[in-house]
């Protein structure tokens, strides 16, 4: 009697919710050793890359002015970068090179597509198997930020939710972008536009020592904006632009899902 | 050897498909990260690092770890390549090739990757002045022998591995944290002692430093020979692995 | 009429290409159904609509009494799937492969592990449960695939050319399954080009040709309508067979000229061949046989290849 209570909409919702938490599901089921390695890989990376920019590099480097006039030293600068960037980069690697691996080489999503289950929840439930993935590199690598005294606890708490938010985006645009893929050679493409957005988004040089054009062309990136959010919380800058940092990826977010469900409806509903 | 010609001159056909997307990846982000670190993260450095400019410092070393990605590149997915996806190491092995000239063919291919590679990357250096001496045209040789090294050993890894996540695992594990200390963006000497080991061990470093020692007209001393007989082992080493592994998998 | 998949007119069109060009169909509970003919005939698009993955481009399609352009996911909750091309899960093992895609109907997972292990003794691959799904053999693969379709308990079963490319054991191992499947009452809907799985399985089937149905029924009936009740093939010891058919004019209803052989279209094979013999015409080998529903096909679709 009860089912007659609830309104069949949020029986809908129900049904894609656990829908989608179940193609997430199967992620679990392929984790194998060979992969939750490459896994642990992908939490190192930024580790490494602020062991070696950060502090080694850093070690060169003088302290860093930032714009409000506060000084800081150049990995306490790089670090929240690397956070940003490594949200991105699993994000984009789960929702691109595994995506498209699963819907053209080995075809999961017709077997999926043959059950109750609806593209959008396809893509519902990849992208939350990549945020849970992104999630634990984003808290394990803020420990050791808050570890190596490069942010306070407080401040490492509330980068967290930016962290999810900006991997959240950048996997929405991941997924669109893999519905437009041709084939794989496309992805080199991908990589290496990942790699120049890593070098140039503000991440190693503060944007305002770019040429004014560059600067103008760095700010309006999606990784750019990432670095500034989280920047600018884990260092206690954070002011009227991180709200719109927010505001750019939340839209990055819907109208990359949006464009994402659709377009996969058209490639496997034809 | 001629035979292992013909198996360059498969490789080499095949390139003429995908060079221009491979220019990409493999001159054009060296390039980028010449710019955004040499000059970049150069312009934050205060005063100079070891007598020269960060930007002079730096390249040769981003020269001598791009010879290291173009090997690893060419010998980690496409090797694999040869033997799941495209099988022609089986179709090769079927024809009247031994081992030895299919293997000799396809590291003949990676070494002329790695070698125009440096090569075009050592030009753009020049224009760009971030070169101090003329005895820097020796990099290309030491390009090279770092290809060399590192592409033997990959591909017998390669050959021995059952899935390519076994391949992310290699770039992540160990060519990554090389490229990254390696004294390619900041001297080894501010490494812990025990890392400085792992660096001297692997052979990344020994090919930045003798490159560094080319484009800066350093004088290496006699070390420099120790470093190239060390990277040469590192070849014929990395040259018996992959004949062996190769063997299991195509003589069965 | 209690039909549980019913099309009127159905049409599929991939921009200018008519794939599915009005067909009318209907398939009753119990009953096997198939789909015949050549490739590029439009059973696939035909099959890929009924599973609800392809909306039509035209005419009307219900499925189990629903709309499937509206109530996709309702429909498919109650089907069962076994694509052309097996597309199970290489990450995953045999297992794996079954209790995961019971979750997608949301199915317990307590109800999903009972019902993999019961359809691996099924399809008799229990003793490979933990096994990867690369190393199995293309019948296994198939069974494999089979047995994914039956984890919903499903009322009707859809299968793509379920036995193309298995060896002989394979095709008769996969015919007993299905076979059993049709005597506990599920309804099957299958594709095929092999006319021995046509006559194994199907109570009633059409053979579709360039979009369009171009013949339907039982395969007896099918046979009776398009063909004779024998044919007698004969062979002569010449370049041009064509040469003869002059000089077997008159024998049986029909006379086929191929480059290899003649065929007759007879009631009576005996009969015929006694009449060859009459006529002394000395063919190099004759075989009379009774007539099976590839003769149907080939008259109804034409010798000519398709690609």
């Amino acid at each position: 009697m009860l089912t007659l209570t609830i309104p069949r909409r949020l029986m809908a919702v129900q049904a894609m919710g656990r829908r989608s938490a179940a193609v997430a599901e199967r992620n679990v089921a392929a984790l194998k050793t060979a992969y939750a390695l490459v896994m642990v890989g992908g939490l190192l990376e930024p580790v490494l890359y602020l062991f070696s920019i950060g502090v080694g590099v850093g070690a060169l480097v003088g302290d860093i002015p930032l714009p409000g006039g506060r000084v800081v030293g150049y990995a306490e600068f790089v670090a929240p970068a690397m956070l940003a960037s490594s949200a991105m980069s699993g994000a984009l690697s789960e929702t691109t090179f595994n995506f498209f691996g699963k819907m053209k080489f080995m075809r999961l999503y017709e077997g999926m597509l043959a059950t109750p289950v609806r593209p959008i929840e396809i893509a519902l439930g990849e992208l939350s198997w990549a945020m849970a993935r992104g999630s634990l590199y984003s808290g394990a690598f803020l420990a050791i930020m808050v570890a190596m005294d490069l942010t306070t606890p407080a401040r490492a708490l509330v980068a967290f939710p930016a962290s999810m938010l900006v991997g959240f985006a950048f996997g929405a645009l991941g997924m669109t972008i893999s519905t437009l893929m041709r084939g794989w050679q496309d992805f080199d493409m991908i990589g290496a536009g990942m790699f120049v957005l890593f070098l140039f988004s503000g991440t190693f040089v503060p944007a305002t020592a770019y040429p004014d054009v560059l600067r103008w062309l760095v700010e309006i990136t999606p990784l750019y904006r990432a670095v500034d959010l989280i920047r600018g919380l884990s260092l206690g800058t954070a002011g009227l632009v991180q709200l719109l940092d927010v505001l750019y990826l939340l839209a990055m977010l819907i109208v990359g899902l949006m464009v994402a469900g659709r377009r996969m409806e058209r490639l496997l509903c034809k | 050897m001629t035979p292992s010609a013909y198996v360059l001159e498969y490789h080499l056909v095949n390139y003429r498909r995908t060079w221009r997307a491979s220019v990409f990846s493999s001159l054009v982000l060296p390039l980028l990260t010449m710019l955004g670190f040499g000059l970049g993260v150069g312009g934050l450095v205060t005063g100079d690092v070891q007598g020269v400019s960060y930007l002079q410092w730096m390249v040769p070393g981003l020269i001598a770890s791009t010879a290291l990605q173009t090997a690893v590149a060419e010998s980690t997915w496409p090797v694999m390549s040869c033997f799941t996806w495209v099988k022609i190491y089986f179709a090769q092995a079927a024809a009247p090739l031994r081992i030895a000239d299919i293997l000799g063919g396809h590291l003949a291919f990676m070494l002329f990757r790695v070698l125009a590679t440096t090569t075009a990357f050592l030009l753009v250096a020049f224009l760009f002045g971030a070169l101090r001496s003329p005895w820097a045209v020796l990099v290309p040789l030491i390009a090279l022998l770092i290809g060399a090294a590192v592409a033997a050993p990959v591909a017998a890894y390669t050959a021995s591995v059952s899935s390519d996540s076994y391949l992310a695992i290699l770039i992540r594990f160990a060519v990554l944290p090389m490229s990254l200390f390696s004294g390619v963006f900041f001297p080894i000497e501010s490494l812990p002692e025990v890392l400085r080991w792992v660096a001297w061990v692997l052979p990344l470093w020994h090919g930045v430093d003798l490159s560094r020692a080319a484009t800066l007209g350093l004088d290496p001393g006699p070390g420099a020979v120790w470093q190239v007989l060390y990277l040469l082992l590192w070849c014929v080493a990395g040259w018996f692995l992959a004949t062996w592994r190769y063997r299991r998998r195509l003589v069965i | 009429m209690n039909s549980l998949i019913h099309a009127r007119g159905l049409i599929k069109r991939f921009g200018d290409f008519t794939a599915v060009d009005g067909i009318d169909v209907d398939v009753r509970a119990g009953e096997a159904f198939g789909f015949l003919g050549p490739n590029g005939a439009g059973k696939s698009s035909t099959m890929r609509m009924i599973g609800c993955v392809s909306p039509p481009s035209g005419g009307v399609l219900q499925i189990l009494g629903m709309d499937p352009r509206r109530d996709g996911p309702r429909i498919r909750a109650r089907l069962g799937v076994c694509p052309q091309l097996d597309n199970l899960d290489p990450e995953l093992t045999v297992l794996e492969n079954l209790t995961t895609y019971a979750r997608f109907f949301g199915i317990s997972r307590k109800t999903a592990r009972d019902r993999a292990a019961e359809l691996l003794d099924f399809v008799q691959l229990g003793e490979r449960a933990g096994s990867k799904v690369e190393p199995l053999s293309g019948g296994m693969k198939r069974r494999l695939t089979i047995a994914r379709a039956l984890v919903n308990e499903p009322d009707v079963v859809l299968l793509d050319e379920p036995t193309t490319g298995l060896d002989p054991q394979a095709r008769h191992l996969v015919w007993e399954r299905l076979f059993r499947l049709k005597q506990q009452g599920v309804t099957l809907v299958l594709t095929t080009h092999y006319m021995d799985e046509a006559e194994q399985l199907c109570d009633r089937l059409v053979v579709m040709d360039g979009g369009r149905i171009v013949a339907e029924g039982s395969p007896r009936e099918l046979i009776e309508a398009h063909s004779t009740r024998e044919v007698v093939e004969l062979r002569f010891p010449t370049q041009d067979q064509g040469a003869y058919a002059e000089k077997l004019a008159g024998i049986g209803e029909r006379v086929e000229v191929l480059p290899d052989r003649v065929l007759l279209y007879v009631a009576d094979g005996d009969d015929a061949l006694a009449e060859v013999h009459r006529r002394s015409l000395s063919p190099a080998s004759s075989l009379a046989r009774r007539s099976s529903l590839e003769d149907v096909f080939l008259r109804l679709t034409g010798r000519t290849l398709v690609d």
